[in-house]
C-alpha cells in the first residue's frame, strides 16, 4: 500500500509572466511533519493554496489521500485542516461561536458539536475566554483558536502556513509543543516556516524552495551533514546561495 | 448517487450555516437596519409629505424599497470585507462548493430582507386596514428577495473593496427607485423610460405588489414572479462564475 498521503507531480502556477511555482515534485508520508522552507516569494503559500483548493494549478497536479486536487477538491477538503498565515476567523463572533460555526460547516454531528467545541477550547487553554469576541483575544490566542478551528473536524492532514509568525517566545513555544503533540497523535503536518530552528525541531523532512523550484528534499540532519554545517539555518544559506549574497553585502560595508 | 446526495446535503448545510453566521455577525447592526428599514420609510414619508394623497398607493412602493434596500444592506460587508480580510477563504476551505458559499451569502440577505419586509408589510396592512391577497404577496416578496439579494452579490463580486461595492450598489438602487414605479407610476412616464423600466427587476416587484393589494380579480401574478426568478438566475450564475475566477 502506498504510504504517501500527499503526492505532488509537476505542480505549476503561473501568474501572467511570473512563474510562482515551477513544476515541483514531492511526496509526504502519512504521519510525517514535512517542512516547506524558502525565502519570501519562493512559492510556499502558493503551493499550499493549490493543495487546499484556494487556487487552481496552471499545470500538473497532486493527489491527497488518493483524491485529485484538480477534480476532487471538495472531497479532499473534508480531510484537511488549514491554518493560513493570518488568523482569519470572525472578529464579531466569540471564541466558542467561531468554533461552533466551523463544526457546523464541516458537518460535525449535532450530538458531538458542543462537546467537541468545549473540549477543543480546553485543549487550547481558551476555555476561560470562550465568550470573548475573537477581536479581543491576544495574537497568540487568536493563533491557537485558528488552529483549533482547523482541527475541529478531526482532519488527517493539517497545513500550517507560518504558524508562529508574530508570536512572542512563550506563545511560539506553546504552539510548537502543540504541533509536536499532533505529530504524536499520528497527524500528517505540512508546515511552512521562516524559522529554520523551528523546522529543525519539528520536521522529519524539509523541502527547500527557491523561486518556485525545489532545490533539495531531505531530513534536517542529513542536510546539515551534507553541507558540513552545524545548524539548519547555515545549511539553508549555503543551499540557497544566500550565504554568498550575505558575504557580498558584508564586504560592501 | 449516494455520493451526490451527500454532496448536496453538505452544500445545503453550508448555505444554511453561512447565512445564519452572516445574520448574527453583520445584519442586525445599526447600518444594516438603517439601510434596510429606516431609509425606505424616510423616503416614502418625504414623498408623501411633499404631495399628500392616498398613502395606500405608496404601500407597494414602500414594501418594494424595503425589499431592495434590506437584501442589499450588508452584502458589501458580507462579501467584499470578508474577501479582503481573508474570512471568505475560510469558507472556501470547507467541503462545499463556491456556489454554496455564495448562495449562503445571498440567503443571509434574503432572511434579513424577509424580516424587515414582514415588519413593514404587517404595520402597513394593520394601520391602513388593507386586505391584500396573501398568497400573491408571499410569492412576489420571496422571488423579489432572491432577485435583489443575488443582484447585490453579483455587483459585490465584480469589485474588490467595500466602498467600491457600496458605490456600485447605489447606482441601480437609486435608478430603480425613480424608474420602477415606486413613487411615480410607470404608465405615466415617457415611452422610452417605460421601455427602460421593464428592464429593471424592481418594476416587476412594484407591479406584482400592486396586483397583490388591488381588488381587481383575474390579474395573475405569475408572469411577474417568473420574471423575478429569471433575474435571480441572471445575477447569481455570473456571480458564481466571477467568484470562482477570483480563486483561479
Amino acid at each position: 500500500m502506498n504510504k504517501n498521503i500527499i503526492q505532488v507531480s509537476d505542480l505549476t502556477k503561473r501568474y501572467g509572466e511570473i512563474l510562482a511555482v515551477d513544476h515541483i515534485n514531492f511526496e509526504v508520508e502519512k504521519g510525517e511533519v514535512f517542512g516547506f522552507l524558502g525565502p519570501n516569494g519562493a512559492g510556499k503559500t502558493t503551493t499550499i493554496r493549490m493543495l487546499t483548493g484556494l487556487s487552481r494549478p496552471t499545470d500538473g497536479g497532486a493527489s491527497i489521500l488518493g483524491f485529485d486536487i484538480n477534480s476532487q477538491i471538495v472531497q479532499i477538503k473534508k480531510y484537511i485542516g488549514v491554518v493560513p498565515e493570518t488568523s482569519n476567523l470572525y472578529d464579531e463572533l466569540s471564541a466558542f461561536d467561531n468554533l461552533l460555526f466551523m463544526a457546523q460547516l464541516y458537518g460535525v454531528s449535532l450530538k458531538e458539536r458542543k462537546e467537541k467545541v468545549e473540549e477543543s477550547l480546553k485543549t487550547f487553554r481558551l476555555h476561560e475566554r470562550k465568550n470573548s469576541l475573537f477581536r479581543t483575544l491576544s495574537r497568540g490566542m487568536k493563533r491557537a483558536l485558528t488552529i483549533a478551528a482547523a482541527l475541529i473536524h478531526n482532519p488527517k492532514i493539517i497545513f500550517l502556513d507560518e504558524p508562529t509568525v508574530g508570536l512572542d517566545v512563550v506563545a511560539a513555544r506553546s504552539l510548537r509543543n502543540l504541533i509536536s503533540n499532533l505529530r504524536q497523535q499520528g497527524m500528517t503536518i505540512f508546515l511552512t516556516t521562516h524559522y529554520l530552528e523551528e523546522a529543525n525541531l519539528l520536521c522529519d523532512r524539509v523541502a527547500i524552495l527557491v523561486k518556485g523550484r525545489i532545490l533539495v528534499i531531505d531530513t534536517p540532519q542529513s542536510l546539515k551533514a551534507k553541507t558540513d554545517k552545524k545548524s539548519l539555518e547555515e545549511a539553508f544559506m549555503k543551499i540557497t546561495g544566500l550565504e554568498s549574497e550575505v558575504l557580498a553585502i558584508e564586504k560592501g560595508k | 448517487m449516494k455520493k451526490e446526495n451527500k454532496m448536496w446535503r453538505d452544500n445545503l448545510r453550508g448555505i444554511f450555516y453561512i447565512a445564519l453566521k452572516d445574520i448574527k455577525t453583520y445584519y442586525f447592526k445599526p447600518p444594516a437596519v438603517s439601510w434596510g428599514i429606516v431609509f425606505p420609510i424616510t423616503w416614502i414619508l418625504a414623498f408623501y409629505l411633499r404631495s399628500p394623497g392616498s398613502f395606500e398607493e405608496l404601500v407597494p412602493g414602500l414594501i418594494a424599497m424595503t425589499i431592495l434596500f434590506s437584501t442589499t444592506a450588508a452584502e458589501a460587508v458580507v462579501i467584499n470585507f470578508e474577501l479582503r480580510i481573508g474570512s471568505l477563504e475560510r469558507l472556501l476551505l470547507a467541503p462545499i462548493s463556491i456556489a454554496a458559499v455564495l448562495l449562503g451569502k445571498v440567503l443571509g440577505g434574503v432572511i434579513f430582507g424577509f424580516l424587515m419586509t414582514t415588519i413593514v408589510t404587517i404595520v402597513s396592512v394593520v394601520m391602513l386596514g388593507l386586505h391584500p391577497n396573501v398568497c400573491y404577496l408571499i410569492l412576489i416578496i420571496f422571488t423579489s428577495l432572491f432577485a435583489f439579494s443575488s443582484l447585490g452579490a453579483f455587483l459585490c463580486v465584480m469589485v474588490k473593496e467595500v466602498f467600491e461595492a457600496q458605490t456600485l450598489l447605489n447606482l441601480p438602487r437609486f435608478l430603480m427607485v425613480f424608474l420602477s414605479g415606486v413613487i411615480y407610476p410607470v404608465s405615466k412616464m415617457p415611452l422610452i423610460l417605460q421601455c427602460f423600466s421593464y428592464v429593471l427587476p424592481l418594476t416587476y416587484t412594484v407591479e406584482g405588489l400592486r396586483i397583490s393589494f388591488s381588488d381587481i380579480s383575474g390579474r395573475i401574478i405569475f408572469p411577474y414572479t417568473l420574471m423575478l426568478m429569471g433575474f435571480f438566475l441572471l445575477f447569481i450564475l455570473p456571480a458564481i462564475r466571477l467568484l470562482s475566477k477570483k480563486f483561479e
